[in-house]
């Protein structure tokens, strides 16, 4: 049993990490902005496409530093162009403009890539086959779980101990009063946009590597996963975002092997088609938490004010 | 005073655009007479079907994002839900097998057929005027039981909820085992579809591709306007422009949402039957979140909180996108020959690029929250003022 | 600015519909009716390139004793249902006398109709679904159908890969790939198959991989798109799948050598043409696939010939001929023209039966060679 469900488990933790890298853009940005950030996947597969046409004339050792940067850029300059001139508008308009900015990037890369399939770059080492537990699988797999943690640390150490992450806990909290003690809100926003994109960056690479096709829409679903992970978690709280990104991994994975977990198990006779609902799940997992408990496992309560 | 003066004005004005919705309705069945699918023209009659499936899909989520207020992103889902129910319910059963390839259809039931059998030619129209209100009942019954628990949720939990359960219904129209209903992911075709829809007059067939489409949308769209000058219209937009307060005046929050949103799923529902017959074919992967993106962008151009917005937009978003800026993609436009930039996909780039310009400074749309019949109106007024 | 607006509107509607240049010789159009783009863009550029090339060669027709230059026309389908009944219209709309294509069963399908209420044929070169002509007068196809590739390729698996179980994957909605796994598990047996869809957008294969290994199965079918055949192979080498992969027509392709070269993943494909067969017009295609760098370009950047570039070729050839014995460039004249005629082409002979499907008994097996990156021709299977 526990041979059956192991490599589940173990794409399922390595796809939740990945997850986490975007969570944390989305609910960092919710957290101050009370926006639903809809590009942020769409920026994810941006990052993919610059990796696929950087290293098709660059090295690897220059081509991964620059993704990293003109992503962070591409973050930057959305929330410069789209969101901050409707900084006062109603939150439906912000939204609207974050679906149009979606809509503007999955057609951009349609555009450029003709529509076709692009084969992401073989990042060497990470991408080699290795065993562990008696199970074949890639060495970036193995890795993922291990880089999300370390970076998210990180994080949380900037957040608790320097003058800018001091900032955002200030906004995030209270957007007009942290105005009012002096706190350089734009700046905070934007530095808030720059650690999300560069950790989407980070995300893409540990993800293509594993997933090696980029298309336009590649960043819709994983996208949408991140967010409903951040809404699990408790949007707001990046340890929140990280353990509800793995949960759902861990969920979706399992969930499109449960056919197979079942009949070698004994408990099924023949195919169910639980796979068909490996998407869905995640969203009937959203519903779920938003009906019972919408401020999410580890979410603050809010009161609404008249 | 003012009140006085406008009431002789607002029935003399919903005259004129009875008149006007009789003429253009005139003249798309003169067009659906002279004009062949051969003919060049023919994209007018293409635009014309897809775009009144549009409007009406796009002034049925205005009345839910624009009018109550409430952020929904289900719509892909709602439409899905009337485009299976009507197809199934219309398959003849000589093609049922056919279609149903790989399973053994359940439903063996056309209402078409059904009717045409009771009451010869005119039992089909019937009966597919009974499978669209059907899908459209189907899909306010789902809305209903949705709406019970999501409709409490505040706006971006709201879109986020909705836009999940969009995504739960196809996967569960997909599912292998409801195969026998649903043809399980497999495509739906040779139900009742407009390229048909003929009439047999003596010896003269006369075409209905254009026009029943184009009729049902406008019936459509005429009863959400009158809805939406209700009083429960204006109990919508008084939850939209305040919750608190309009329930401090003694509007039912919840009876109301609910009904803003099992009637905007209605007509969701009897668009998706109609995009079902203008398409030919019903198929759950094309009911993606990306459709309802796209509605609510044609909201957003023709103005949220603005019916006639609604259809305006819906119209030109799909003419530009199948017709006039097709150039764009296929190397020469506007007399300009560039293969190198004019090359596939183009055209949906420079078209979300126009978009994200009217949602940065054009906040209004197209209309605003205006209509039509107000232009007019402040025209007269206008004129008066300067007469006087 | 909405004025300005508006006016650039009108006027880009009165250019597009501004009479194109004239051309000396009157002009017969051929629509294509492929994708380029979406899931199956790959392997609906590389059946256009047969097209295009048969056109550099043969670029008139003679009907009925005057020289007409054949023009294609394109269309992209997308390889999106809901987008092919607007493609197919706006062939049918720019005057074209007959249709080729598609790649991809379902956009074939989703425009029967279309094509039928214009009354224009359609002559399909690679969609292999019954649908595709059942029901539908005016189309015809030039390829193979999936009940018989699908009982070929049942039958290879256990005969040659002495298979006992077989893990069948499709992708939801996927008219292909479902109809053929379909009529696949219909000549293996029911019982003996693991049947499994993976949604749209999926990329982490690695649980089906898992799946197939866990549940004891000797093969692992998936006649899926060449984009997601990618990350299969990809994922199958990692895991070390250790059972062969097989597949239809789809996947010979460049695509799958390019991603399967130096691994160690087994696989073999049904298909419709062996390179080799004919070496002159190998040779010949390939000098102008070297010799065209955009068409270098869709075939993948290399001059391995797919099996759908062959049947593009067949098929143009195929409508000139209609075109011939129907002595004029109507669709009306055209389509009673199809159903009788018989060509000789590079694939075999062509002929129709009642329905419009194409009379063909064999398909060639190949597999792919992961050392050299090039197909290796295994045999040519026949069902009795």
């Amino acid at each position: 049993m526990a041979k059956t469900i192991l490599p589940y488990v173990i794409s399922g933790i390595s796809v939740g990490g990945q997850y986490a890298l975007i969570a944390i853009g989305y609910t960092m940005v919710y957290g101050i902005l009370r926006l639903i950030n809809f590009a942020h996947g769409d920026v994810f597969m941006v990052a993919g496409l610059l990796m696929v046409y950087l290293a098709a004339s660059l090295p690897l050792y220059v081509s991964i530093p620059l993704v990293i940067l003109l992503t962070v850029l591409l973050g930057f300059t959305i929330e410069r162009v789209a969101y901050r001139p409707l900084r006062t508008a109603p939150r439906m308009s912000v939204m609207i403009s974050a679906i149009g900015v979606s809509y503007l990037l999955q057609n951009l890369a349609l555009y450029i890539t003709g529509g076709l399939n692009k084969n992401y770059p073989q990042i060497p080492w990470i991408s080699d086959r290795v065993t562990v537990l008696g199970m074949e699988t890639s060495r970036v797999t193995i890795i993922t779980p291990f880089l999300t943690i370390v970076l998210v640390v990180l994080l949380v150490l900037l957040i608790n101990h320097t003058k800018i992450g001091m900032a955002m806990r200030a906004v995030s909290l209270n957007f007009e009063t942290s105005q009012l003690m002096g706190i350089r809100i734009n700046n905070v926003i934007s530095a808030t946009f720059i650690i999300g994109t560069f950790l989407a960056a980070v995300g893409s690479m540990l993800f293509f590597t594993n997933y090696p096709g980029v298309v336009p829409t590649s960043g819709a679903m994983p996208g949408l996963k991140a967010f409903v992970a951040a809404v699990f978690g408790g949007i707001g709280s990046i340890p929140g975002a990280v353990i509800g990104a793995f949960i759902i991994g861990i969920a979706e994975s399992l969930i499109k092997g449960l056919d197979t977990i079942l009949i070698v198990h004994g408990t099924i006779a023949e195919q169910i088609g639980f796979a068909t609902f490996s998407d869905a799940f995640t969203f009937i997992l959203l519903i779920i938490v938003l009906v019972f408990k919408p401020t999410g496992l580890f979410g603050e309560k809010t009161t609404d004010k008249v | 005073m003012k009140k006085q003066n406008e009431l002789p004005n607002s029935k003399q004005s919903s005259w004129v655009s009875f008149l006007l919705v009789l003429a253009f309705l005139a003249l798309v069945f003169y067009l659906d007479q002279i004009i062949k699918p051969t003919n060049k023209m023919y994209m007018l009659m293409t635009v014309l079907q897809k775009g009144s499936v549009y409007a009406l899909a796009a002034v049925s989520m205005n009345l839910l994002n624009g009018y109550t207020g409430l952020f929904s992103l289900g719509h892909a889902g709602f439409m899905l839900i009337g485009a299976y129910t009507y197809a199934i319910f219309t398959i003849p059963s000589s093609a049922r097998d056919t279609v149903y390839q790989y399973f053994d259809a359940a439903i063996r039931f056309s209402f078409p057929e059904a009717f045409s059998n009771v009451m010869g030619p005119a039992g089909t129209a019937l009966g597919v005027l009974v499978a669209v209100i059907l899908a459209g009942l189907l899909a306010a019954f789902f809305a209903y039981l949705i709406g019970l628990p999501v409709l409490r949720l505040k706006s971006d939990y709201l879109a986020i909820a909705t836009l999940g359960f969009a995504e739960i219904i196809r996967a569960v129209f997909q599912w292998q085992k409801l195969g026998p209903i649903t043809n399980g992911s497999n495509l739906l075709k040779s139900f009742a579809r407009t390229s048909k829809f003929k009439l047999e007059v003596g010896d003269t067939k006369l075409v209905l591709s254009t026009f029943v489409p184009v009729l049902i949308a406008t019936v459509s769209i005429i009863i959400i306007v009158k809805l939406v000058n209700s009083t429960y219209g204006r109990a919508f937009k008084a939850i939209r422009d305040d919750e608190v307060a309009a329930e401090a005046m003694g509007i039912n929050l919840a009876r109301h949402k609910m009904i803003s949103f099992t009637v905007s799923s209605f007509f969701a529902g009897v668009s998706g039957a109609m995009m079902a017959m203008v398409l030919s074919i019903a198929q759950a992967s094309n009911f993606k979140s990306a459709m309802t993106y796209e509605i609510l962008l044609m909201v957003v151009l023709g103005g949220i909180g603005s019916t006639s917005g609604s259809v305006i937009g819906s119209f030109l978003f799909v003419a530009a996108s199948e017709w006039w800026l097709r150039g764009l993609d296929s190397g020469t436009f506007l007399g300009i020959n560039a293969p190198g930039v004019f090359r596939n996909g183009f055209r949906l780039v420079v078209f979300s690029i126009i978009i994200m310009i009217v949602v940065l400074f054009f906040r209004k749309g197209i209309m605003g929250e205006r209509e039509i019949s107000d232009l007019f109106r402040s025209r007269k007024k206008k004129a008066k003022g300067a007469a006087q | 600015m909405k004025k300005i607006l508006a006016v650039a509107l009108v006027l880009c509607l009165v250019l597009a519909l501004a009479p194109m240049a004239f051309a000396d010789n009157p002009v017969v159009k051929i629509g294509v009716f492929e994708p380029q783009s979406g899931d199956n863009g790959a392997g609906g550029k590389q059946e256009v390139l047969g097209m295009q090339y048969a056109n550099t060669l043969t670029p008139t027709v003679e009907i009925d004793g005057v020289e007409y230059d054949v023009e294609l026309v394109y269309a992209d389908n997308a390889s999106s249902n809901d987008k092919a009944p607007t493609a197919a219209q706006d062939l049918i709309s720019n005057g074209v006398s007959l249709v080729l294509g598609s790649y991809g069963s379902g956009v074939s399908i989703a425009a029967s109709d279309t094509f039928a209420n214009a009354g224009v044929p359609a002559i399909g070169v690679t969609c292999t679904n019954p649908q595709v002509t059942a029901d539908c007068e005016v189309y015809f196809r030039i390829c193979f159908l999936d009940p018989f590739q699908g009982t070929v390729l049942a039958n290879f698996a256990k005969s040659e890969l002495g298979a006992t179980k077989a893990y069948c994957l499709a992708k939801l909605g996927d008219d292909y790939s479902g109809g053929l796994c379909n009529f696949f598990i219909e000549a293996f047996g029911k019982d003996n198959c693991v049947y499994e869809q993976f949604p749209e957008g999926t990329s982490d294969f690695s649980t089906y991989i898992t799946n197939a290994q866990n549940q004891g199965c000797d093969v692992f079918f998936s006649p899926v798109s060449t984009e997601a055949a990618a990350q299969i192979i990809a994922k199958a080498d990692t895991q070390a799948l250790g059972m062969p992969i097989l597949a239809g027509d789809t996947w010979d392709s460049n695509v799958i050598l390019n991603a399967a070269k130096g691994t160690d993943v087994r696989i073999c494909v049904t298909t419709f043409y062996q390179e080799g067969a004919d070496e002159e017009f190998d040779k010949g295609i390939k000098a102008w696939i070297n010799s065209d760098a955009t068409a270098l370009a869709n075939n993948g950047g290399n001059d391995e010939l797919a099996a759908v570039t062959v049947m593009g070729y067949d098929a143009y050839y195929v409508a000139l001929e209609a075109l011939k014995a129907a002595g004029s460039t109507d669709p009306e004249d055209v389509l009673e023209a199809i159903p009788s005629l018989e060509v000789v082409g590079v694939t075999g002979n062509i002929a129709f039966d009642d329905i419009g499907d194409a009379l063909r008994d064999s398909a060639f097996v190949k597999e792919c060679n992961t050392e050299t990156g090039v197909w290796d021709f295994v045999t040519v299977a026949t069902v009795g």
